[in-house]
């Protein structure tokens, strides 16, 4: 190992300059072996993922982008606007009807009063996200009041225009049915969730019973019941609006779910946490308050989410009872003669609309769950 | 604790004195709820008594055994017409429910089980792709994919006349599905009796194969010989009795088809749409599952010899199931409640004939509902029942390995292990 190695130098034990990596294990060409076409299979699934990719995407995006038309009055100069009828989306339809799409049929006069509850929710969505926000106990009592000022401004009296509920519809609605389910359903949810672990076999009884139900049946059944069904549980000569029968079905409902999610997350926690809070002689309220509930709660974050979205997704059920919702909105819409037929943009507006919201839900309680992770 | 130090008689009044006792206050909290959700219900039935009363109606069944008058278009499985009662409605409703709960669970499952497994995949187009897919779906309404696909095949597909059609046998047009149908000849009877027996065979002979594994380690291999088995007896039963099975094709008459099987677009939309929505779950389900068998298991498994797809079969997918099971029966349960938006589209399931049509025709909410109420009920029961026996079958192994240790600990009086 002398002779002819003139290059060769020697190095003391743990002094050598580290060595690029094998040119064939780094760099785009490697990956690209790696992760795309490491064996037969993958060679096989990536060129199909390539042809599938090849064949849906340009299409899509000329239909929804280069071909398509933002300006017209009606279906007929879309089209004609076209190089190929029906070869783009028709976004001047969605323009027209943008208005609707957020309002529903909520009085042209009053509409400054929905633009500042999304504006006051806004506010209100803030403090409960982001602890770090200064003044942030302030926020969370402001964003508890929260439901109740929005119900004020959008409903009237006290001064404002009373507005019908049944003139609500499009995104308003969705987000007053959202809004409602979620901030209620977590306190019911979690006292029915108590309640089945109680000891006491009445509670436990009735908490079971009530949650076996409403997760046995439907939403859909509900809300029949809500809409045909409650006034005759309801005092003679009781009227009681739709809006609000519709919202406490969809909040009971939600609770029974989040009441199961709940459950999971209070097994979760050790018998020693329990032990430890009867200990200390906290009382019942106390320790499930300072012991229990923060750290089931914590485990159930992703479930509760899961559920909140579900919530979100439901709330398109009620176009069934008749409400407008912007699913309902884009169907009536479609019954215009004048726009008729676009049943795709619609259905492609709908679907972005509640799926830029549900997925901010959850990267929203991705982001939750890493903060709030404490273990190892 | 201060209070220690008053110990002198208790001179506060009964009830705070009751309520300081932890067993006392806790049968009066019972009491009292019990007093309150009775009271409740006497509430809420006293006002139905007085509003049915009001409105001159009277809480009875018999309207089910009039005739219903309306159509259902699509009912495979009993015959029924404007003449048939109510009752018969409901009935169609139910199959109807059944049917595309059963179709969608199947569906949804196989695609769940492919797409959870390509998203575990270490190819990297594929695992975004599938990944895309996977949470616009999830996070889009189902009623929404109902509505969509529904929307697809009315307005996209060619009428009859212009059908797309496959070899001249499967024909796509916006009214349905043309597929042909399959006529049984007499003597189809023994090829139905040679699979019934063969598949009773195979039971037996996989609980045989699998106590014989477990007695002597001797591997059969099951799957070929059950295939074989129930394949080959059907077979040659239907070679023996002279191939009794002709296919009806579907034609073109007029503006319409006729002959073969048609399947409404209404069923196909339900189907798909409940199928791919409840999959992107079921995905997601599937490689938690998978992924929650720790690598040690597989490393431990090839180091005793096994090979792959025997460390898959015999180590790997049976522990990932218990992971899998119960939130896939949750799964199926939510799928065969998201049937009933059914309503939407005009598939005429349970909620749309009893809930829907019988129920504005009769005016009868109360007892509609009711019925409707107890079918999912039902539904709901069956479905958990069956998974929880499946669940409760899987868990076996683990069950008996945990009394046995009990068992020792107990014999040797230490070990109090959670």
């Amino acid at each position: 190992m002398s002779e002819g190695n003139t290059a060769a130098q020697s190095y003391a034990p743990g002094t050598h300059p580290d060595l690029p990596a094998p040119i064939r294990t780094t760099g785009p060409v490697a990956w690209v072996r790696m992760n795309l076409f490491s064996s037969p299979l993958n060679v096989a699934l990536t060129l199909v993922a390539i042809g599938l990719l090849w064949w849906v995407m340009p299409p899509l995006f000329e239909w929804i982008v280069l071909d398509s038309v933002w300006t017209a009055e009606s279906r007929k100069e879309c089209w004609d606007k076209m190089e190929v009828p029906e070869g783009g989306a028709c976004w001047a339809f969605i323009k027209d009807r943008l208005r609707l799409f957020v309002y529903g049929f909520y009085p042209q006069a009053s509409r400054w009063r929905v633009n500042l509850s999304f504006v006051l929710l806004a506010m209100a969505v803030v403090p409960v996200l982001y602890d770090k926000m200064p003044g942030r106990k302030f926020g969370l009592w402001y964003a508890v009041a929260f439901p109740f000022i929005a119900g004020w401004l959008l409903v009237g009296g006290l001064g404002l225009t009373p507005v019908d509920t049944d003139q609500f519809g499009g995104i308003l609605l969705t987000l007053i049915i959202g809004v409602t389910g979620i901030s209620f359903s977590l306190p019911i949810g979690i006292l029915l969730a108590l309640g089945r672990r109680s000891k006491m076999p009445v509670m436990r009884i009735l908490c079971v019973m009530f949650i076996e139900f409403i997760r046995g049946v439907p939403l859909i059944a509900l809300l029949f019941i809500a809409s045909s069904m409650l006034n005759f549980f309801l005092p003679p000569g009781t009227v009681f609006d739709l809006l609000i029968r519709v919202l406490i079905m969809v909040t009971l409902f939600a609770a029974a779910y989040i009441a199961e999610v709940v459950r999971g997350g209070l097994q979760g926690i050790p018998i020693g946490q329990f032990e430890a809070a009867d200990s200390l002689g906290l009382t019942y309220v106390k320790a499930q308050m300072l012991i229990i509930l923060p750290q089931a709660l914590k485990i159930s974050i992703p479930g509760i989410v899961n559920t909140f979205i579900g919530l979100y997704k439901d709330t398109t059920l009620v176009l069934i009872i008749g409400m407008l919702d912007p699913l309902g909105i884009g169907r009536a819409s479609l019954a215009d003669a004048v726009w008729a037929g676009l049943s795709r943009e619609v259905y492609l507006f709908v679907a972005l609309f509640f799926f830029v919201c549900c997925f901010s839900m959850s990267r929203y309680s991705l982001y939750l769950e890493r903060k709030l992770h404490t273990g190892h | 604790m201060a209070v220690i130090a008053e110990t002198g008689p208790d001179t506060r009044n009964l009830i705070a004195r009751l309520w300081s006792n932890q067993q006392a206050r806790s049968v009066i909290i019972q009491i009292v709820a019990l007093t309150v959700v009775f009271a409740a219900f006497g509430f809420i039935l006293r006002n139905v008594v007085i509003n049915l009363e009001n409105v001159g109606k009277e809480f009875n069944f018999s309207f089910f055994l009039y005739p219903a008058a309306y159509d259902i278009t699509f009912s495979p499985f009993i015959e029924y017409s404007s003449r048939s009662t109510h009752l018969r409605a409901a009935v169609v409703g139910i199959l109807n429910t059944m049917l595309v709960a059963a179709c969608g669970i199947v569906l949804a499952t196989i695609m769940g089980f492919i797409m959870g497994i390509l998203r575990l995949s270490t190819n990297w187009l594929v695992n975004r792709l599938v990944y895309c897919f996977l949470e616009f779906t999830r996070n889009v309404p189902v009623l929404l994919h109902i509505l969509f696909i529904h929307g697809l095949i009315v307005i996209q597909l060619p009428v009859p006349k212009m059908a797309l059609n496959f070899a001249d046998s499967f024909f796509l047009t916006n009214r349905g599905f043309y597929i042909p149908q399959p006529v049984w000849e007499p003597g189809a009877g023994i090829v139905a009796a040679a699979f019934v027996i063969s598949v009773v065979f195979v039971v037996f002979f996989v609980r045989w194969a699998k106590k014989v594994q477990d007695e002597t380690g001797r591997v059969y291999p099951v799957f070929l010989i059950s295939t074989g088995a129930i394949v080959g007896a059907t077979a040659v039963a239907f070679l023996a009795a002279g191939m009794p099975l002709s296919w009806s094709f579907p034609e073109l008459k007029g503006f319409n088809f006729t002959g073969g099987l048609a399947i409404k677009p209404e069923f196909i939309a339900l189907w798909l749409a409940l199928s791919y929505y409840t999959s992107c779950f079921i995905a997601e389900i599937v490689r938690a599952g998978i992924l929650a068998v720790s690598h040690g298991q597989t490393e431990a498994a090839y180091a005793l010899g096994l090979r792959p797809n025997r460390t898959l079969q015999l180590i790997v997918i049976p522990q990932a199931l218990r992971v899998i099971v119960p939130p896939l029966a949750s799964q199926y349960l939510n799928l065969t409640k998201n049937s009933s938006l059914a309503i939407a589209i005009g598939y005429m399931d349970v909620v749309a004939t009893v809930g829907g049509i019988t129920l504005m025709q009769t005016g009868k909410e109360m007892e509609t509902m009711m019925v409707v109420l107890l079918i999912y009920l039902t539904f709901s029961l069956v479905i958990s029942g069956f998974m929880n026996w499946f669940n409760r079958k899987m868990m076996l192994v683990e069950r008996e390995a945990k009394k046995k240790r009990a068992f020792f600990s107990f014999k040797t009086g230490t070990g109090e292990d959670s």
